[in-house]
């Protein structure tokens, strides 16, 4: 184990430069967020993930976030284990009708000021599981979103792309 | 891959039946209750394993496996009447299924030992979605958990949110101090209709929609799905398109091992072998993405071969994450092997009996990992893999080590069979056009996922659209095991026994 951690301390880091933040993502979310919310929270967000019936795809990729390639934490995002400490819900999947109401309490237990950034085409929309009994169809449909980042799976670079474009708005 | 096997038993006694045509390429017979019961009691003795179990407005259908002869076939038998006798009465590893089949169709299992419902949670606007659908009138009472009696004993509920990035289920532990002394799954919150959704949906749209049954097995869902509907319909699909599937169902496996690797040490507190195990994933899906479009390979198998063929490039990129996999992992094998603490977490943890694996039929790494060696790859086997060499690995302990090392001989395989795919890709077109029957055909597939055993069967009407399809995933025999492996751990043990089993939520609730 020294060995392959001497290693990695001589290696050049394997982690990306960070992208742009999504231009289509700023404008969604616009100037809807306060000047205190940004104060009290500073640059850090605590991100909790919620998966309302995705097909686990969106999960690889939002995992992949944490990898040495994205480094996700060094822009001050982490992912924490309870909504009672979360700033940013990230919500997957076309909320099925069995997961609504776990969906509406995980945002009622988040403490305000929180964001709802719904990822996938499902989260927006359904994607290709819309219409039938058993989904709800779309993210914004059962909590308010503010910002959609759409793809199927969204790549970690989007993902990438849509966060930062939210820590611009809230910083 | 013949259909017709004279010395199988299971043949023998499915034969009684009447034979359904036009299905493809394993044979389908409308039995009655006398067979159904014959079928239910070799279940019961072992001779064959439940491959599936799944139901229609007046019809359940059962495929079974022999083990000596290989031979899969199905067993249908009309229920009139609105009931079935319970397979799960004498085989429990159809339990579930049978409590889905009258959740969704509404055709119940008479004398079932467990009557509760299962995927229906009592929210849907509609009962019985595949069958005849009714609008519920009154509301379903609180799900009854089993009850647990004894001195000392306490409950820990556990989702369906849980704390991790992972799919939503419900756990309710019962613990004898830091003991578990029963493990209760609750599930089906994950549910999307998907078998609703592909009723009359047209082979594109379908392939899409079975390709999401389980994202990280899409690859394999996809696969399965297109060679049921390529029996179906009798289509031969070029032959680099078979090489070019299997190219890509080995790197979905690659990837997923890597990353089970990496987050079953995670769980014991080892960030270090996640760490680099994650950039060995990261690196498998770059180059997915290079050769093929996507990081997860989604909508590049269908019906008829695949939608994307290698580009030049393609092998030189191959090679060399080949290159790069060979000079990374064995140092982290090594790493695993040598660090006594995190041995000390795996080793001796989530024990499983290897009787009831064999019972359950219980496919991919954790069968592998209890002497089980079925391998859908191998047997009944599909193209290519008949003409490649590879092992399938084989451990006996059944435990959390067990399963980590036999993923750790898979991705050694996978990368063996990802060069030989390389060497002898043939060349020619990747894409064929679909045989049209103009009448109603009914096709079956299995297919070797990461995960296990991914069956797909489906019945095409004459306007080629999809009439029935029915995706069963291998964690539906999985998922009850861990129920079984976590007994007598300590509840802190149970995260690296969960993910030892990594299975899939949305694949089994559907």
């Amino acid at each position: 184990m020294r060995k392959l951690l001497l290693q990695n301390g001589w290696r050049s880091p394997l982690t990306l430069p960070a992208p742009a933040p999504s231009e289509s993502a700023l404008a969604e979310l616009g100037a809807q967020v306060d000047r205190a919310a940004r104060r009290r929270l500073g640059r850090s967000l605590a991100i909790r993930e919620v998966d309302a019936g995705s097909c686990n795809g969106c999960e690889l990729e939002i995992h992949a976030l944490n990898n040495a390639f994205y480094d996700l934490e060094r822009f001050g995002f982490h992912f924490v284990a309870s909504p009672r400490h979360a700033d940013v819900l990230l919500v997957t999947g076309p909320v099925t009708v069995n997961m609504r109401e776990a969906l509406e309490r995980t945002y009622a237990a988040t403490p305000d000021p929180k964001w709802v950034v719904a990822v996938g085409d499902c989260g927006r929309d359904g994607g290709v599981f819309a219409g039938g009994y058993a989904c709800v169809g779309g993210v914004a449909e059962v909590i308010p979103v503010d910002l959609h980042i759409p793809g199927c799976p969204p790549n970690p670079m989007q993902l990438l792309e849509g966060l930062l474009a939210l820590l611009q708005v809230v910083r | 891959m013949s259909a017709t096997n004279t010395n199988s038993a299971l043949l023998t006694v499915l034969g009684v039946g009447q034979p359904v045509t036009g299905h493809r390429p394993w044979s389908r017979f409308v039995v009655t209750a006398e067979t159904w019961n014959a079928l239910l009691a070799g279940l019961a003795k072992g001779r064959w394993s439940l491959l599936g179990l799944w139901g229609e407005p007046g019809m359940v259908h059962l495929a079974a496996h022999e083990f000596e002869t290989g031979t899969p076939g199905i067993g249908s038998l009309p229920c009139s009447a609105g009931e079935f006798p319970s397979v799960g009465r004498w085989h429990p590893p159809a339990q579930r299924l049978e409590r889905a089949i009258a959740d969704l169709v509404g055709l119940q299992p008479a004398a079932g030992p467990d009557l509760r419902p299962w995927l229906d949670h009592g929210r849907w606007p509609l009962r019985h979605p595949l069958g005849a659908p009714t609008t519920p009138t009154e509301a379903l009472p609180p799900y009854p958990f089993l009850p647990t009696e004894g001195e000392s004993l306490h409950q820990i509920p556990v989702g369906p949110v849980h704390a991790g990035i992972i799919e939503p289920g419900h756990f309710r532990f019962t613990a004898n101090g830091e003991a578990v002394v029963r493990l209760e799954e609750r599930l089906g919150y994950v549910h999307k209709g998907i078998e609703s959704l592909l009723n009359g949906a047209s082979l594109e749209r379908a392939a899409r929609l079975v390709g999401r049954v389980s994202g990280d097995s899409t690859v394999a869902y996809a696969l399965a799905f297109a060679r049921a509907v390529e029996a179906a319909t009798e289509t031969e699909i070029p032959a680099r398109a078979h090489w070019l599937r299997a190219l890509m169902a080995e790197l979905e496996r690659l990837a997923n091992h890597c990353g089970d690797i990496g987050a079953v040490c995670n769980d014991a507190a080892f960030a270090l072998m996640l760490a680099h195990c994650a950039v060995l994933r990261e690196q498998v899906l770059r180059a997915s993405a290079a050769c093929f479009g996507h990081r997860l390979l989604m909508d590049c198998v269908v019906p008829g071969g695949v939608a994307v063929d290698l580009p030049a490039d393609g092998v030189p990129i191959l090679r060399a994450l080949l290159a790069e996999m060979r000079r990374a992992f064995p140092p982290l094998v090594e790493l695993y092997d040598n660090t006594a603490s995190l041995q000390d977490r795996t080793a001796n943890t989530g024990t499983l009996d290897p009787t009831l694996v064999q019972q359950f039929g219980c496919g991919g790494v954790i069968g592998r990992a209890a002497g089980r060696a079925f391998d859908a790859r191998r047997e009944p086997g599909y193209p290519p893999y008949d003409q490649l060499e590879f092992e399938v690995p084989v451990r006996r302990e059944s435990d959390v080590n067990a399963r980590v090392w036999i993923r750790i001989r898979e991705v050694e395989q996978s990368l063996a069979l990802i060069e030989g795919i390389l060497e002898r890709l043939p060349s020619g077109p990747v894409r064929g056009a679909l045989n049209q029957p103009g009448r109603l055909v009914e096709g079956m597939a299995l297919v070797e996922g990461f995960r296990g055993d991914i069956l797909v069967w489906l019945r095409l009407a004459a306007d080629g659209t999809v009439a029935r399809c029915h995706p069963r995933d291998p964690s539906w025999f999985q998922w009850p095991l861990l129920e079984a492996a976590i007994e007598g751990n300590i509840v802190a043990d149970f995260p690296l026994c969960n993910k030892s089993f990594n299975c899939s939520y949305s694949g089994h609730d559907l």
